[in-house]
């Protein structure tokens, strides 16, 4: 037995069988079942120790050999598998009440066990022909047969394609730096060449107008869950980078890179946000700004960064997941996302309208809420490397937080004397419930997802020590 | 002769290449892109053993049958782009040249770069790097987005075949072509699907 086996190629077989089930609900409980089970087993059964079971020994290698290359499950990945897999739980959990759960089930854990295949192959860099299949698979999860695809896909397709070779050509010249540290010329030119292969994966400005078109074209239900996985992946994959390579790791350009990078992500993310008239845009727009907080926490000298990098991740994946859930159930009653139809429709679906709300503010950094304590975390920080740059991280807040706001004022805006109509379903209300209150308990209780995330800098050998 | 047949793949790819950015006819397409796989495993021979670099024309072949059988059971008729602009010949004609004196500037530079992958593979590559990229630019019709898109990372296998000999990154590549051809696929039996609903 092997973790590779356990963690990528089992799921990718059984995702395989669940094509066949066509129940929303079964498939919703089976795919959260196994995500969950696939959690517990990489948080609490050790890899390369033996354990005995009764008068049986096993141990769970940690890799497993194809073609001549190996797929590698660390012994310090579990936390990090345990992550992935439970938060992908919450959108297989979430799928039923989406109407979702026969695409985003199967073709959803297939993605999230190539990602996970991405994190293991050796040599690392070989990740991005795993992302580029997850990213074919995406395709399909989008779209349906039946409905001819946007602009947004199209540009999807192009976008996270032309990163690939990119990625590519730049291990392979990081591999020549390594052996002549003293070629500037090559260094920079690898450089440019990864720079660019990130830019396209993340969406970095000004690569991600894909992100806003499909969040309207799509169910955002799935658009979230791809917006959470590829990009939190992609920048675990990114950090191996760093981790990796000591000449990158040190280079102040590199710091200079992430900072700017980031704040723009930040700023033109919020304060886009802030005057989009369509609730799917401007979760669009969040997701950008959350992905540019990640970018700026790499910027911070890495035993603070990596730390607030892995904090933010579960604040992104609940956010995410309750915004894009509130938006699909919202969908569900109106024609468009349009603040002009959006208008007033906290009285036909109240949790979804509180839950988009939260979500916001979530990823606005407000008090209380998931988000902060990450948020603050790398603002304090930032603030120690340059003010400058914290003051731009606090004007994309406030474009995040004013959008919020004005959310609020679109959805409760309704006509006088018009009386409350519930009309969500009892999984609808049920769902969205448990995911606001957990928005709650991480940002009341931050040191509560410490168990799975205070051993995860241990994976990166230089890194977060 | 084996830098013989190098030039003859080069030459092959500038006529492939212009060709899909000139031609309207969905069979033609589909035939220069299927020429252009030759072109490319005869790039990738000097680099590769003959039993790797036919998984690339295999591949290519499959992938360009999968596109030919696809779009050849669609109803609808071919979208010339007539509202697409710049739709002129003329236009494409100088934007290929433009490509072609990028790439005649870049070669020596990249070649160099790539290890001295050889100024045929090099040129070839980066023409179908280029062409493809300038194809991206052209279209927003599927068909032509994913012959763009097969098209670019065919340069870029192309120049990667010569730094990278690993089995399972070429298999890895060619399962890439593959679903490319398929998602390209699906993507047009999506597009056509609004055409039948409303005929």
């Amino acid at each position: 037995m092997n973790a590779p086996t356990i963690w990528i190629i089992a799921p990718i077989a059984i995702s395989i069988l669940l094509l066949l089930i066509s129940n929303q609900r079964v498939l919703s409980i089976l795919g959260g079942v196994i995500a969950v089970t696939l959690a517990l087993l990489a948080q609490f059964v050790p890899i390369e120790e033996a354990m005995l079971i009764g008068p049986l020994s096993l141990k769970i290698d940690s890799s497993l050999s194809i073609l001549g290359r190996a797929l590698i499950i660390q012994p310090a990945e579990g936390s990090l598998l345990a992550l992935i897999y439970g938060a992908a739980a919450l959108w297989f959990f979430g799928a039923e009440a989406s109407k979702t759960a026969t695409r985003i089930v199967p073709l959803g854990l297939i993605i999230t066990a190539l990602m996970v295949a991405s994190i293991a192959v050796q040599p690392f860099l070989f990740a991005a022909l795993f992302i580029e299949m997850a990213i074919l698979l995406a395709i399909p999860l989008m779209t349906s047969i039946d409905t001819p695809p946007g602009k947004g896909v199209i540009r999807f397709l192009i976008y996270q394609t032309l990163a690939m070779p990119f990625i590519l050509l730049a291990g392979w010249l990081l591999v020549g730096v390594e052996a002549s540290p003293g070629d500037l010329a090559l260094a920079a030119q690898s450089a440019s060449m990864l720079g660019l292969g990130f830019a396209f994966l993340l969406a970095i400005f000004p690569l991600y107008n894909w992100v806003p078109m499909l969040m309207e074209e799509t169910s955002p239900f799935i658009v979230g869950f791809l917006l959470w996985i590829l990009p939190t992946v992609t920048i675990i994959f990114g950090a191996g980078f760093l981790d990796r390579y000591a000449w990158l790791r040190s280079s102040p350009q590199l710091v200079t890179s992430f900072q700017f990078a980031g704040l723009l992500m930040v700023v033109t993310g919020g304060i886009f946000a802030a005057f989009q008239r369509h609730l799917g845009r401007i979760m669009a727009y969040g997701s950008i700004a959350e992905t540019g907080f990640s970018i700026l926490a790499l910027s911070l000298d890495s035993r603070l960064g990596i730390p607030i990098l892995f904090l933010l991740i579960p604040a992104r994946a609940l956010a995410l997941a309750v915004w894009s859930l509130s938006l699909t159930v919202i969908k569900e009653h109106i024609e468009t996302m349009r603040f002009g139809a959006s208008r007033g429709i906290l009285r036909i679906t109240p949790f979804a309208g509180v839950g988009i709300i939260l979500a916001t503010l979530s990823t606005s950094a407000f008090p209380l809420l998931a988000g902060f304590p990450a948020r603050l975390a790398l603002w304090e920080n930032l603030s120690r490397v340059s003010i400058n740059a914290a003051l731009w991280m606090g004007i994309g807040i406030v474009g995040l937080l004013t959008s919020a706001f004005r959310s609020l004022a679109v959805i409760s805006m309704a006509e006088e004397y018009t009386s409350w109509e519930p009309r969500e379903s009892l999984t609808q209300m049920v769902m969205l419930g448990l995911g606001m209150i957990g928005l709650f308990i991480l940002g009341l209780f931050p040191q509560t997802a410490q168990f799975l995330l205070s051993n995860l800098p241990a994976m990166f050998e230089h890194l977060g020590h | 002769m084996s830098l013989t047949f190098s030039w003859i793949a080069v030459v092959m790819i500038i006529i492939t290449s212009i060709g899909l950015l000139l031609v309207r006819d969905w069979r033609s397409s589909i035939i220069l892109l299927s020429v252009q796989y030759v072109a490319m495993f005869i790039l990738c021979l000097q680099h590769w053993p003959l039993g790797m670099a036919s998984v690339k024309v295999v591949a290519g072949w499959m992938s360009a049958a999968i596109l030919g059988m696809t779009r050849s059971g669609l109803s609808i008729l071919d979208i010339d782009e007539k509202n697409n602009w710049p739709r002129g010949r003329l236009f494409r004609i100088f934007a290929a040249g433009m490509v072609g004196i990028i790439v005649a500037g870049a070669a020596p530079g990249v070649n160099t770069i790539m290890a001295d992958a050889g100024i045929t593979v090099t040129v070839g590559g980066l023409l179908l790097i280029g062409m493809g990229l300038l194809h991206l630019g052209l279209t927003a019709h599927i068909l032509r987005v994913t012959i763009g898109l097969m098209t670019v990372l065919s340069g870029f296998e192309t120049l990667y075949a010569t730094v990278e000999g690993s089995v399972l990154v070429a298999a890895l590549l060619a399962v890439i072509n593959l679903g490319l051809a398929l998602v390209g696929s699906y993507l047009m039996l999506a597009s056509n699907a609004k055409e039948v609903e409303s005929t």
